[in-house]
């Protein structure tokens, strides 16, 4: 065992929310931890297991979930003794899963998202930093290369996918104090570079399609998230590449690998470097940095 | 069979019922914005609720008929022609080949919708031929309508020359003026102080120009500083109206500085407070209400918004009848 570790959080008993008359939604913490992740996926799995009539939607999110279900069919307070007693029964430190560790590559300091930050200064909380400098100041590190080393220095959960078609919301896997967390921008942004790496909360976000945003922005990397013609061969399951349980290795790259990487996926050649392992949520909490270790060289 | 778009009106879309169970993966349902409209266009053609209308917005199209057809328009009041003689909405109506079916602006309501007889024949996507614009997904190419497109109708199921002329009754018909936008408080409401609550529940609410598919934006009175001061929880990002990113329902209320209602192209998550949702009979109405008007919103409980929901679903349920017969 390592001597760091990630401690299990206590969850408060969960929030059970009527959204309209044809929504349920269900917090399992105001505050992100594994443990409210871990559980409202666990949940959701099960709820889609128990195949309920009426039911239309599950979607696990970072600390909740949300369901939507035909009222005609399923009455909103029976769901909801559905989902307590679900919510009882289930034992989250059985859950584990099978998690494809992904290759990721990103430009840090791209031009494009520097272009794009300058651009909106003025909706920033600190116009005459770039989002990296500001970040790297407000979490205490003297350098930006040491603030990428950090972001870049320990994988990334998929915790939820959501806002638009493919967009993962990761959580870095290093324990709390570890953590970085940042502020989302004053005011959103009317425009986001495709493929761009953002940072809000303490979630790094990276978005599939050109649009508004309001996360800092750090780098852009050359693959891609979504491909909605699924030309590439990952992509022939599904759109979109995520899932939550997915992890992510963010490497650091330079411009000629970028470009390099750009005509593979612009020729529809480029393959994927990842590799399936089974996750195991109590072994990693016990030793979070020799488990990464393991993680990432899978991918290496 | 199919239709010849001769000029695609300010944005007219495919839609259907929706493209429901992708949440997860962040795709919105998309569908009809009034859904009502659109069931009942469907059902005055003898088409499955599900099949595809033409949903126009504001301004509608022209659009010219290969061949003989069935078709009816619902919702918003566009002041439809065929071959200039005006065209009595909410009535199947019977073209011949070459007619040409025009739309002017809307007088009342913001969306009109086309069913013909047979359904709009574009192909599925995820289960649905909704389209979605932002990934560029369903309808037609992914995109709203332009001159020069041309719609493939299906085959009608049963013989929809048997329905012409029949009309929905003037007491089953929408009141496309109404303003009073009922509300089921609740999600992350707790984040509003008494006086938030207060203040957002007895305001009147102008609907902006930034008022679409994805959102509908309120002008009103600023309420961001009526929320409870707390320390914030971890990963929710420092202001008093953020949230740890949660999934956001149809319908729901995001506090992004002034209130946005999320429409079925709306994004499916993000991190701002979520105080309540507009009932599902209600989003129809809110959809139908123009740049500009002054909407309230009326805060019920869940059981009188699944009795408004019953309501609808027993007019739909006589409307099919009394066109079955």
């Amino acid at each position: 065992m390592g001597d760091v570790t990630i401690e299990h959080q206590e969850l408060p008993e969960p929030r059970y929310e009527y959204g309209g008359d044809d929504y349920v939604f269900v917090e399992l913490d105001e505050k992100m931890s594994f443990d409210a992740n871990f559980k409202a996926q666990a949940i959701c799995q099960e709820i889609q297991e128990n195949d309920l009539e009426g039911l239309l939607e599950v979607a696990p999110a970072n600390a909740s979930y949300l369901i939507q279900f035909d009222p005609a069919v399923l009455h909103p307070d029976e769901l909801i003794e559905e989902l307590k007693r679900l919510e009882s029964a289930i034992d989250v430190s059985e859950y584990r899963w099978e998690a494809r560790v992904f290759d990721f590559p990103v430009l840090y300091e791209d031009p494009w998202t520097h272009e794009t930050l300058m651009q909106f200064r003025e909706r920033h909380q600190d116009p005459d930093a770039t989002d990296l400098e500001y970040s790297a100041r407000i979490n205490d590190f003297d350098s930006v290369e040491a603030f990428i080393d950090h972001h870049a220095g320990a994988p990334h959960m998929v915790t939820m996918v959501g806002f638009v078609p493919g967009l993962p919301f990761c959580f870095q896997m290093v324990p709390r104090d570890e953590q970085i967390e940042v502020p989302k921008y004053e005011q959103p942004r009317t425009d986001t570079p495709s493929r761009a790496i953002g940072f809000g909360g303490a979630f790094t976000a990276i978005y599939p399609v050109q649009g508004a945003g309001g996360y800092q922005l750090y780098g852009r990397t050359p693959v891609e998230v979504l491909d909605v013609d699924q030309e590439l061969a990952d992509f022939e399951e599904s759109m979109v590449l995520p899932n939550p349980g997915d992890i992510l290795n963010f490497r650091q790259i330079d411009r000629e690998e970028y470009d390099a990487i750009r005509e593979e996926i612009e020729a529809g050649t480029y393959r994927y470097t990842r590799e399936t392992v089974e996750f195991e949520p109590e072994e990693f909490f016990a030793d979070p940095h020799g488990y990464n270790e393991r993680l990432v060289e899978v991918v290496s | 069979m199919s239709l010849h778009v001769r000029d695609g009106g300010l944005v007219t879309t495919v839609q259907d019922t929706g493209r429901h169970g992708h949440y997860h993966i962040g795709m919105p349902p998309s569908g009809a914005m009034d859904d009502f409209a659109h069931r009942v266009a469907n059902a005055l053609v003898g088409n499955d609720a599900e099949a595809a209308t033409l949903e126009m917005t504001y301004q509608g199209a022209a659009l010219e008929f290969e061949a003989d057809a069935v078709f009816a328009v619902t919702g918003a009041d566009m002041e439809p022609t065929l071959e200039g003689e005006p065209v009595p909405t909410w009535t199947a109506v019977e073209a011949e080949a070459g007619d040409v079916l025009e739309f002017g602006f809307a007088g009342e309501g913001v969306r009109a919708y086309l069913a013909v007889a047979g359904g709009i024949d574009v192909e599925p996507v995820m289960g649905s031929r909704s389209t979605y614009t932002l990934i560029g997904i369903g309808g037609y190419e992914g995109r709203a309508l332009e001159a020069g497109d041309v719609l493939t109708i299906g085959e009608a199921e049963g013989d929809a020359d048997d329905l012409v002329g029949q009309s929905v009754a003037d007491d089953h018909l929408p009141d496309y003026s109404r303003t009073d936008i009922r509300v089921v408080m609740g999600l992350c409401d707790y984040r509003l102080t008494d006086e938030g609550r207060e203040a957002f529940l007895t305001a009147d609410w102008k609907v902006s120009d930034e008022a679409d598919r994805v959102g509908y934006r309120f002008e009103g009175p600023d309420i961001t500083d009526m929320f409870e001061e707390r320390e914030q929880p971890f990963g929710a990002g420092p202001d008093v109206t953020n949230v740890v990113d949660l999934g956001y329902p149809v319908g729901s209320i995001q506090m992004a500085g002034q209130p946005i209602v999320l429409m079925r192209d709306a994004v499916t998550g993000g991190g701002y407070a979520t105080v309540g949702t507009v009932i599902s009979t209600d989003r129809d109405a809110l959809a139908q209400c123009r740049t500009y008007d002054t909407v309230s919103l009326v805060p019920v409980d869940v059981e009188e918004a699944l009795e408004a929901r019953r309501e609808r679903d027993e007019r739909l349920a006589e409307i099919d009848a009394s066109l079955s017969s």
